[in-house]
């Protein structure tokens, strides 16, 4: 029986080396396929195990973490969210996450290696880093009047520092407060359904992520264009556009709403906003012209990011020169970003460069050792710097003695442009009004702050909708705080 | 070594005063007071680690935990001492040891389940267990007395097994004796009776079983009188199960059948035969028991009620947690292995060890139960009746058989049925059964290595021997100076 003992003995011994044998398949061969398991739990629950790091404007943290106690412990809080919503985005254990949250989740959750000091050893110890802070270039102060100014109406603000290309403000309206999406409850469902069905669509970011067509606002563009081409070469000196322009190759008339613009010279119109003029001018610059200075503002820029995605704003490549001369005053298929048309404002506040505009200045620990540092960068030469000066200078008139006096700042030298965009059928949709502007303060070098507020004001009566009227006393509000933060410092 | 080897020329059964010899090898009890002392300190400091890892703290009442698991150990330790001197020092403490770990990964997913805490409930069936341990120590003198009770075994054994059909299934299964609060799984103890049986039926008929009966050819069919009677109880047994769906108990039952049977007539046929019929059995019972192929479909693909968007199934859950756990795991008390729900603390116990201790850790348990089971056949090679043989034998199956289609079910390997992992999972009947068997290992060994004077087969002089048989313990000592 010696002999069969030991036989079996083995058998159960050969039993057991194969356990051990799968065992390790399955824990080192399969590990990794298994911890991706879109269905495994633990990926969640490691992520949402520990505070997720803040998110500061201005050196204050807009965000903050409630301890649930539950599988997915730490859910994330917002103060003043509505109001940082476009910045922040949301961060939810059902909906993942957004905007700044999603572009630097690796740094919020904690993953981003380089928030350790020895990243090495978190790898083999599976430690998780505390999660990192991010901060935005956002100043509370102009947020706030940014936010307050649109006061629930449908639109959108955002400001520029020219000089250096840092987000301001940028705010959407109307907004959400994120903090309802956080949990994983019936009431974040029921919440993310009624966000996304509401006929409003507060969870739309309309500073970056919708464009809308810029109407009267656009005419800088075409003005720099026209300057630089050399098509121009007196502001003052009289144009030979008549009013009503007509429309090269139709019938097609374009009336003015201002008065004079018959021939009139380039700073007038822009002034008062002339539509015949900058049509003529703009076709007759050309196609090459105007579609190359408006790609230097950064329209038709699909990779435009700040970190979060930005929607391109376009300008048509192949258009017939009625078709360009339409597009030049801001119809037609041009549309923009409210984002965008602020680079218009930045870079002939910066004569004529335009800085890549950033929202998130640098990541540090929560103990405040740096992680990452976004700098200034160049984006584009927009205009040469005699164009760039020029039309600062038609910009002030506008505000000084034009369509956009309600954007005027005691103490402060304000450049603007109105706009009143008409879209939809025939026009018939209610207008969206446009102003763009920038400001520099008497004491300062340079201009403090670019801004484009957008009013989509469904409730208006039609008639009253327009940049002056609805959207310059936002700017106006916005830049009066960007210069007081700024002197402030 | 030849089947015709007797047990003098076995390892350990030795005359010479050599490092294999009885006396020399034999007491060692000092070693089992030393191993029992880190198989206690080892739990004690999973438990303080457990408390540190969820709370930052050592657990106010580690100390009380080691005091008790060490005064269990004592007193066992002092039975063994006492009542079975020779016996293998290395049996005790790996008990010891198994016993401890699942008590602490039972601790650690009470954490997990606030409402309802499985440790101390644990801690009292281990107390039982290790009673009943001293008793079957104590008062069972000689292995060869349980031959006689082979019948009554048998019979007490069928009852068991068939007593849960009376009662209400628990989670589809019909294993289960529910008394008030008390519930108890005979067939944990009905495991050892019928390897009792087995033991005590094949020692007595082993010869005729392998080389009488009817020749056709080379193949040679055993007399059916003394085959039927075996082949009947088995029938029976498996026949219960499969009503029963207790389809673990089942292929234990099997794999122990053929396996004695193996052993006990030396002929490989058997084997054969027993793994057709198992694959047989398997099918049919697969393809007709709709519980039985739902754990087969979960087997060949356990990820797919995730992609039919159900989410996870248990054994998906299962590979989670080994796969979480890597090469070295998460650490004590940081793991997830709560998330398989519904059984984690009992058949699924194994994936917290996996998950928390790591592939390491895994192979150290899987080690530790491959030494007992190693250590439970030396104890029948050691032996020369052929009923203590077989005994030791079936024993150390039921451990190994065990271990494998726990392991094996939980890992993927093979389709899982619900079983108790010996010692480590959560369940009394389970915990007290295996300290039985442990007892019965202790006393098989103790036999083994002590061989008792005047039996032939050139055991050492009767003088060398007598002082250890008083159970002397200085004399012992001066007994083990004395061959160097």
């Amino acid at each position: 029986m010696t002999r069969t003992i030991r036989r079996a003995a083995a058998l159960c011994l050969v039993l057991l080396a194969t356990l051990l044998v799968n065992a390790a398949r399955v824990q080192i061969v399969e590990s990794p396929a298994l911890d991706d398991n879109p269905a495994n739990r633990r990926g969640p629950i490691a992520r949402w195990a520990q505070p997720r790091g803040e998110i500061t404007a201005g050196g204050h943290t807009v965000t903050g973490s409630r301890d649930t106690r539950e599988q997915l412990r730490y859910e994330r809080t917002y103060t003043d969210g509505p109001m940082y919503a476009p910045v922040t985005g949301y961060a939810s254990q059902t909906y993942g996450t957004s905007l700044v949250e999603h572009a630097e989740d690796a740094a919020l959750s904690g993953a981003d290696p380089l928030l350790s000091a020895f990243p090495l050893w978190n790898d083999l110890s599976r430690s998780r880093r505390p999660g990192g802070r991010v901060h935005t270039t956002i100043e509370p102060a102009v947020q706030k009047a940014a936010f307050r100014g649109l006061a629930g109406r449908r639109g959108a603000v955002a400001a520029l520092q020219p000089s250096t290309g840092r987000v301001l403000a940028l705010v959407s309206s109307p907004s959400y407060d994120p903090g309802v999406l956080s949990g994983t409850g019936p009431a974040t469902v029921r919440a993310w359904t009624e966000l996304n069905a509401a006929d409003a669509e507060p969870m739309l970011n309309r500073a970056i992520r919708q464009t809308y067509p810029p109407g009267s606002a656009f005419k800088i563009v075409t003005a720099a264009a026209v300057l630089d081409a050399g098509l121009v070469r007196d502001v003052d000196a009289p144009t030979d556009t008549p009013d009503p322009y007509i429309l090269p190759g139709t019938r097609t008339r374009l009336p003015d709403a201002a008065e004079g613009c018959g021939g009139a010279s380039l700073a007038y119109a822009i002034q008062w906003s002339c539509n015949s003029v900058l049509a003529g001018l703009g076709a007759r610059a050309g196609l090459p012209a105007v579609l190359g200075t408006a790609e230097n503002f950064g329209f038709n820029d699909r990779s435009l990011r700040i970190p979060s995605p930005v929607a391109a704003s376009t300008f048509d490549r192949r258009m017939s020169v009625d078709q360009l001369a339409l597009s030049s005053i801001g119809q037609f298929n041009t549309t923009a970003t409210p984002l965008q048309m602020a680079m218009v404002s930045a870079a002939v506040a910066n004569g004529g460069t335009l800085k890549r505009p950033y929202l998130v200045d640098r990541v540090t620990t929560t103990a405040g050792r740096p992680v990452r540092r976004y700098h200034q960068s160049l984006y584009r030469r927009a205009m040469n710097p005699v164009t760039a000066q020029r039309l600062q200078r038609l910009m002030v008139r506008v505000v000084e003695d034009g369509t956009g006096r309600n954007a005027a700042i005691r103490g402060a030298r304000v450049g603007g442009k109105t706009g009143t965009a008409q879209h939809g059928p025939d026009n018939t949709g209610t207008p969206y009004a446009w102003f763009i502007a920038w400001a520099q303060a008497d004491d300062a070098v340079q201009p403090g702050v670019a801004v484009a507020v957008v009013v989509e004001d469904a409730e208006a009566v039609r008639g009253r909708i327009s940049g002056n009227g609805s959207a310059a006393p936002i700017a106006r509000a916005v830049m009066a705080a960007a210069l007081k933060t700024s002197r402030g410092r | 070594m030849t089947a015709s080897a007797g047990p003098g020329t076995d390892p350990g059964t030795g005359t010479a005063a050599g490092p294999g010899a009885p006396v020399a090898a034999g007491r060692r009890r000092g070693v089992e007071l030393l191993l029992l002392t880190g198989a206690v300190l080892i739990p004690v400091y999973g438990y303080a680690s457990v408390g540190l890892a969820r709370g930052g703290a050592v657990p106010p009442d580690v100390l009380g935990y080691g005091a008790g698991l060490g005064t269990l150990a004592l007193l066992a330790h002092l039975a063994v001492r006492l009542r079975a001197p020779a016996a293998d020092p290395l049996i005790l403490p790996i008990a010891v040891l198994l016993n401890g770990l699942g008590l602490v990964l039972i601790y650690r997913l009470d954490l997990e389940t606030a409402e309802d805490a499985a440790a101390p409930a644990q801690l009292v069936w281990s107390t039982l267990g290790v009673g009943l341990f001293i008793v079957v120590v104590a008062l069972l003198p000689d292995h060869r007395l349980l031959a006689r009770y082979a019948y009554v075994s048998v019979v007490t054994a069928l009852a068991l097994m068939v007593a849960p059909v009376l009662f209400p299934p628990v989670n589809g299964a019909r294993i289960w004796i529910r008394v008030g609060d008390l519930s108890f799984q005979p067939g944990e103890f009905a495991k050892i009776l019928l390897a009792l049986f087995f033991a005590a039926y094949l020692a007595a008929n082993r010869r005729t079983l392998a080389f009488r009966g009817r020749g056709l050819r080379r193949f040679r069919l055993p007399p059916a009188r003394v085959l039927s009677p075996v082949v009947t109880v088995w029938l029976i047994s498996v026949g219960v199960l499969v009503l029963e769906r207790d389809l673990g108990s089942s292929l234990l039952f099997f794999g122990l059948f053929v396996l004695m049977l193996y052993v006990a007539t030396g002929r490989t046929g058997w084997i054969l035969a027993g793994l057709a019929l198992a694959a047989a059995g398997a099918y049919a019972v697969g393809t007709v028991e709709p519980h039985v192929h739902g754990r087969v479909d979960d087997w060949l693909d356990p990820f797919a009620s995730v992609r039919a968007g159900q989410g996870p199934g248990q054994l998906a859950q299962s590979l989670f947690s080994f796969g979480a756990g890597g090469l070295l795991g998460t650490g004590l008390g940081l793991g997830h292995s709560a998330l398989i729900g519904f059984a984690t603390k009992s058949d699924f116990i194994l994936a917290t060890a996996g998950e928390e201790l790591g592939l390491t850790g895994l192979t150290g348990i899987v080690l530790l139960y491959a030494l007992l089971v190693a250590r439970g056949f030396r104890a029948g090679l050691g032996l020369r009746d052929d009923f203590g043989r077989l005994l030791a034998v079936g024993l150390a199956s039921i451990v190994a058989l065990q271990v494998f289609v726990i392991t094996g079910g939980v890992t993927g390997l093979i389709p899982l049925t619900g079983m108790a992992m010996p010692f480590l999972a959560q369940g009394g009947s389970s915990t007290v059964a295996n300290w039985i068997i442990v007892a019965l290992l202790i006393r098989l060994s103790d036999a083994a290595r002590e061989p008792l004077p005047g039996e032939p087969g050139g055991d050492p002089p009767a003088e060398e021997r007598s002082p250890l048989l008083a159970g002397n313990l200085d004399e012992s000592r001066a007994d083990r100076r004395t061959p160097r």
